[in-house]
């Protein structure tokens, strides 16, 4: 049992610092879990901690790839306005710089 | 130990200096007791007069947040912006140490370094702190502050005040949890995720306890403010009073930044930032009650250089990579560079006030000015200047215009105005820069952006700008190069008086 993290974290530490079994390391591109050593907080704490902090909509999923923290459930923008932005940036996708 | 509450009453006509101050301290600090002054004058952040000679930079080494605010989008960078809680670069405290040395060395006139994010600095203690440590024991020279939401200040109060830093900025956006639940959606707290009102509750209280606990230290705090039309505006007045009331020094109110492509919950849900007008009027209502800063430039929190200017690209980690600082030598001649900027300010300030009252003439022959008619209405004007106090930048290379406001009562500072407004996005958001603009469109900015002001000083103009400035209703004015600021903007106010031009209502100005 292990929580991951997508490709659509930003690095921001904010999951390392607060993680009780130090299980969160940085990495490439984006930060990862060691699954040896989460417990998805379960015995310490209510809620898992990364996910708790977290800021980014679907970075944090379970072993199922179902996110802690679902669209909208963060910034409290509307999930249709989300999807329309998500859709204009996909379609219109710049090089990367 | 109380820090003394700040008188910073306005007068409540002519007779010298406005709330802001005017000629030989341009400044809201001149109200502050000597001991505040004192360690505040020379701050760049602090100090609208300071700030044309001495620069400060900030490291990126705090990247996690404990709180969300709905100004805010954590997966936003760009180079081309200018705006808190954007940087290139994440730095550890290591590359943030030889990042310091090296701009110290490089810039002798820095004298500030600060942690401001890009998240929160106490929601990164150990790499926070670990960087003040360092710094304090290798770069003694250097003045350290911290900016915080708040939320972990109480916890860390007393290690701040080990770390020698002695200004603490806090946001302060309400008082009231239902003002605050609309700015914040949730906190990070006691390891829970908590939202709404009860979040903002905690977060408030914390802010509070913290502001009293850094004054009990004698550790200054300055506040800043983030207006929001329509959702704190009328309720800053407040904030302004209860801050002042528990010993905060300073109250920055800064308009809210919201743009749709930054992607932040203000700026996809079309929430609308203040005008110039309306945070100026804000501005002037909490002076009232607390001194104002109105120089802020909302610096990224990886700025580096005087404000409103960013020479973060000298120092990437790859160049730095490349240098060899030997800091003894750089802090020997930091000292002279200070000194000299010290005696320089200090020469200014035992000068008279910029006179609205007519000067002394060298020739007892010459015929005294006039004294200006006490009804002679305020004008703005706009000033082209990279530093020094002085008009000396050319208009096309000006990136932000200083506006002051003469009237018969003197000379003050009101803001700066950007020529290019933060990131345009799109094409214009690569590496190519403006580029991608035509020059006639940039152009159109720059006048819009100069709306109100009647004279914009420079140094030199082209003639194109010149004609379409004109047409605008705006005058351009290249008479004053290397003048001293309010000096000259004092002498074009007394051409208008003179021309009979400050009798009438201002020309209603078109855009170009």
């Amino acid at each position: 049992m292990a929580l991951s993290i997508t490709e659509a974290c930003v690095n921001c530490w904010a999951c390392v610092d607060v993680c009780p079994n130090t299980a969160i390391h940085e990495s490439d591109p984006v930060f990862a879990i060691d699954s040896d050593k989460c417990t998805e907080c379960l015995a310490e704490f209510p809620e898992a901690q990364c996910a708790a902090i977290c800021p980014i909509e679907c970075a944090i999923v379970d072993e199922l790839g179902t996110p802690l923290n679902p669209l909208g459930s963060l910034t409290g923008i509307p999930v249709e306005k989300l999807q329309e932005l998500l859709a204009v940036a996909t379609r219109g996708q710049p090089a990367s710089t | 130990m109380d820090l003394p509450v700040i008188s910073n009453t306005a007068p409540a006509s002519g007779g010298g200096c406005s709330s802001s101050g005017c000629g030989t301290a341009p400044d809201a600090l001149s109200h502050l007791p000597d001991h505040i002054r004192a360690k505040v004058q020379d701050h760049p952040c602090y100090s609208e007069e300071a700030h044309h000679y001495f620069a400060r930079m900030h490291v990126a080494v705090a990247p996690a947040c404990n709180i969300q605010c709905n100004y805010c989008n954590r997966k936003y960078d760009c180079a081309n912006e200018s705006r808190p809680g954007v940087v290139s670069e994440l730095l550890h405290p290591d590359q943030a140490i030889k990042k310091v040395l090296a701009v110290a060395a490089t810039i002798p006139q820095m004298t500030v370094l600060g942690i401001a994010g890009p998240g929160d600095p106490l929601a990164n203690p150990e790499r926070t702190f670990e960087t003040f440590r360092q710094l304090s024991e290798k770069a003694p020279d250097i003045k350290l502050c911290v900016s915080t939401n708040g939320l972990n200040l109480p916890k860390y109060v007393d290690e701040i005040a080990k770390h020698n830093i002695d200004h603490v900025t806090i946001t302060i956006n309400c008082l009231d949890p239902e003002v605050g639940a609309k700015i914040y959606p949730w906190i990070y707290w006691e390891n829970k995720r908590i939202r709404g009102v009860e979040a903002a509750a905690i977060l408030i209280a914390q802010q509070q306890r913290g502001l009293e606990m850094l004054v009990e230290r004698g550790i200054l705090v300055k506040v800043n403010s983030v207006m929001i039309p329509g959702v704190n505006d009328e309720h800053l007045k407040e904030v302004s009073r209860a801050v002042k009331a528990k010993g905060a020094f300073l109250h920055n109110v800064m308009p809210l930044i919201a743009e749709a492509e930054h992607g932040t919950y203000y700026g996809i849900m079309a929430q609308r930032s203040p005008s110039t007008e309306e945070l100026q009027a804000i501005q002037d209502e909490c002076a009232g009650d607390m001194a104002m800063m109105r120089h802020c430039r909302q610096c990224r929190a990886d700025a580096v250089g005087l404000l409103g200017e960013d020479r973060g690209a000298e120092f990437t980690l790859d160049k730095l990579d490349a240098m060899e600082i030997d800091y003894d030598s750089a802090m020997a001649r930091r000292k002279e560079v200070h000194d000299a900027i010290i005696d320089q300010l200090e020469a200014r300030r035992a000068l008279p006030a910029a006179p609205a009252a007519p000067a002394t003439a060298l020739d007892s022959s010459a015929p005294l000015p006039a004294p200006l008619p006490e009804d002679s209405r305020p004008v703005l004007m706009a000033v082209a200047t990279a530093g020094q106090g002085l008009i000396n930048q050319h208009f096309g290379h000006a990136r932000e215009f200083l506006v002051y406001e003469a009237s018969p009562a003197g000379v003050r500072f009101i803001s700066h105005r950007k020529t290019e407004l933060y990131c345009v996005g799109g094409d214009t958001c690569g590496d190519e820069g403006q580029d991608g603009v035509s020059a006639d469109s940039i152009l159109d900015r720059t006048i819009a952006a100069l709306a109100g002001c009647e004279v914009v000083l420079c140094s030199k103009i082209g003639f194109e700008p010149w004609g379409l400035l004109e047409q605008a209703g705006i005058q351009p004015n290249g008479e004053h190069a290397m003048e001293a600021i309010e000096t000259a903007v004092m002498a074009v106010y007394r051409e208008l008086a003179e021309a009979g031009k400050l009798a009438t209502p201002a020309p209603d100005q078109k855009r170009a």
